[in-house]
């Protein structure tokens, strides 16, 4: 267990001009679970080896445990790290692979059988000891790459979308073991994946990233509720947010946008206290799908009728689909309550989770709404601003 | 093979057929013409045709053939197997730190050993006669080695490296968090994956170094001379009538080892060069 922190890390490749990696910062304590996330290329399987050591970092400090480790070699930083591919010695049997980094540390052959066999019983792999990785299913080479990270007790756990490649099943399956692990072992743990239900169930903390820079850092509520910018807000989320071009106007000393279907038209109250030349910019409205509801009756404040287009039952809950100010719009509806196509609904409108962004530049404008009190006792290390990129 | 439903005989299948029993026929008719020649006596030479069956097999011209040139059987015998062994060992860390441990540079000088390969042998016969003179190694079996190994590493090298680029880099990474060095990544890791390419390595260096004629000639004299020269020495005398057996039957001694070495590993040989052509 040891605690990670990233000061300013900066990383190009030898041959390009362009950082992958810009100034990267955070800090998890010790025992966090961390999950980074970000579009492909982003610079996330690069970050996850300047930190193992494979890629020498061109700036900045790596600390673990207050310790700058950024000049160590690989093999000194006590560092273990899962592979997307797995990466399995393929002539060794599992139980050698399990065994491979102990025996590199001269640790004696009774402690490996020792813990080997510790391992093997914690995921369940007993009966694989004997076999070569080209004999095990997917997801048993999986619990095998697991394994071989366990076996050392390292400070630090590396995980680099290890569940990318599973079927779904498994993956939900895996998902909740890893999580079932992390809260018995309590190692700090980073986790690189693009799922975003990965991202949000099994991290204390979020990074997302985009083009080697991190655009928000914080819980997974925060980064739900509160996105730093559109970019947060459209990564994160399914079905994504809503974004609905917006005209704003003052009424009654407020400010409103103006919300259009072709049934009409409505007026919702934003969270900005002046226009600061807002009324110069293009704004977008961000509105997640289960924050728009059917109208209750007699309850006309911030309702529009729409003509519903598409409706998409996935099960548990009903997407529908109509045009709010001339695109497609989604909310998610209870199947009972769920229209038939051609159908003209009145929807209610959430203010005070809708979010405005500049469309120009992405930025989130207005005021940001407080961070309501969780439950969880995990300290907020940095409470973001908006449009602020960390 | 049970499972597939055995192919219709049509007249398509048998042109294929009775083509490729030709071809076979037209390769193997050589080598049966100097079995056969091999074990007659002069007399049967002369009376009878090529394809004839000998009277009675003699073994005169086996015997007569290993007297003069089994000792430079064995001659090439020590130049191939350390020449081979040597070319394919460097060949193989070539091979690994161009694919695994690029540096600075290592791509041009991955293109100058490609370059290598592309040399004919008649291009370093001068700077390589130089070079072992001024070695003190002129006409010395080690000199001839050293010859063979530095000519074949181009080949080595290319067979390697081309094999270890297929192999993921994220088992090199896996090792070094694990722990491991250099060495210990190749050896525990890289070389017991690398068996089909090394069997590639040691026929084709294997068949090279041992058919090899010029550099016999040129960098070897006298008593170390390989048994390629030696064979042309035995054929190309002109004293004497003909022994056609004798020649026949040396020819065969010094082709055998790379028979042998087919036969036995022949399968690896194809494995190997298929193997990198498939990425995963
Ligand atoms: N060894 C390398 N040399 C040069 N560029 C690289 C190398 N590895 C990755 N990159 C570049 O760095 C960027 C980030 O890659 P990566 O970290 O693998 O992204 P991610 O894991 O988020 O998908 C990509 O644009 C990629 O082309
Ligand atoms: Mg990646």
């Amino acid at each position: 267990m040891a605690s990670l922190e990233l000061r300013n890390v900066q990383k190009s490749y030898g041959n390009s001009q362009i950082a992958t990696l810009k100034d990267i910062a955070l800090k998890i304590d010790a025992g966090e679970f961390l999950i980074l996330v970000g579009p492909s290329g982003c610079g996330k399987s690069t970050l996850m080896n300047c930190i193992a050591g494979l890629e020498n970092i061109t700036g900045g400090e790596i600390l673990v445990d207050g310790e700058d480790i950024s000049q160590a070699s690989p093999k000194d930083r006590d560092i273990a790290m899962v592979f997307q591919s797995y990466a399995l010695y393929p002539t060794m049997t599992v139980r050698d692979n399990i065994a491979f980094g102990l025996k590199m540390r001269k640790v004696p052959a009774a402690k490996i059988e020792e813990e080997v066999a510790r391992v093997a019983k914690l995921l369940q792999i007993e009966p694989l000891l004997e076999r070569k990785p080209s004999q095990l299913s997917g997801g048993q080479q999986q619990r095998v790459a697991m394994g071989r990270a366990l076996a050392r007790r390292p400070k630090i756990y590396l995980f680099d979308e290890p569940l990318s490649n599973l079927d779904a099943k498994l993956r939900v399956e895996m998902r909740t073991e890893i999580k079932l692990m992390h809260q018995r072992l309590k190692t700090t743990t980073v986790y690189v994946t693009h799922d975003q239900i990965e991202a949000m169930t099994l991290g204390d903390k979020v990074a997302v990233m985009k083009d080697g820079v991190i655009q928000q850092f914080g819980t997974p509520h925060e980064i739900y509720n509160n996105p730093a910018n559109l970019f947060v807000a459209s990564f994160i989320g399914s079905p994504p947010m809503n974004f609905v071009p917006l005209r704003i106007r003052q009424r009654d000393g407020r400010w409103v946008g103006v919300l259009n279907s072709e049934q009409g038209s409505c007026e919702l109250p934003l969270p900005i206290t002046s226009d600061d030349g807002l009324r110069d910019r293009e704004l977008i409205l961000g509105i997640r799908p289960e924050q728009i509801g059917l109208a209750g009756v007699g309850t006309a404040d911030f309702s529009l009728a729409v003509d519903i287009e598409v409706v998409e039952p996935t099960g548990p809950d009903t997407l529908v689909v109509f045009t709010l100010n001339q695109v497609k719009a989604c909310c998610r509806l209870m199947p009972d309550q769920a229209p038939r196509v051609g159908e003209t609904l009145n929807l209610q409108f959430d203010p005070r989770k809708a979010l405005l962004f500049d469309a120009q530049t992405g930025e989130r404008l207005g005021v940001v709404q407080p961070e309501p009190v969780r439950e969880s006792k995990v300290p907020r290390l940095v409470s973001n601003g908006a449009g602020t990129a960390q | 093979m049970s499972d597939f439903a055995q192919p219709r005989l049509t007249l398509g299948r048998l042109t294929i057929h009775a083509t490729l029993l030709l071809a076979c026929a037209v390769y193997l008719v050589p080598l049966i013409v100097m079995l056969l020649t091999s074990f007659k006596t002069p007399e049967d030479i002369r009376t009878g045709n090529l394809l004839s069956w000998p009277e009675a097999f003699s073994a005169m011209g086996w015997l007569t053939a290993w007297d003069s040139i089994g000792g430079y059987f064995w001659n090439s015998v020590k130049i191939v197997l350390p020449a081979v062994l040597i070319s394919t060992a460097l060949g193989a860390i070539n091979g690994y730190v161009l694919s695994m441990w690029r540096f600075r540079g290592s791509q041009l000088f991955f293109g100058l050993l490609l370059f290598g390969c592309f040399l004919p042998f008649q291009v370093i016969l001068l700077p390589a006669s130089f070079t072992l003179g001024k070695l003190g190694l002129a006409n010395t079996t080690t000199g001839l080695v050293l010859v063979h190994v530095v000519y074949g590493l181009a080949f080595t090298t290319l067979f390697f490296r081309n094999f270890y680029v297929s192999v993921p880099d994220a088992l090199v990474r896996a090792a070094r968090l694990d722990g491991a060095g250099f060495f210990t990544i190749f050896g525990r890791i890289l070389l017991p994956m690398s068996v089909p390419i090394i069997m590639v390595c040691l026929i084709w260096q294997f068949t090279q170094i041992w058919n090899d004629f010029l550099f016999g000639v040129v960098f070897a004299s006298g008593d170390t001379q390989p048994v390629t020269v030696a064979l042309n020495n035995l054929v190309n005398t002109s004293t004497g009538a003909k022994q056609y057996n004798v020649d026949m039957a040396a020819a065969m001694i010094a082709g055998l080892p790379t028979l042998v070495v087919y036969v036995v590993a022949g399968k690896y040989f194809l494995r190997g060069l298929t193997a990198g052509a498939v990425k995963g």
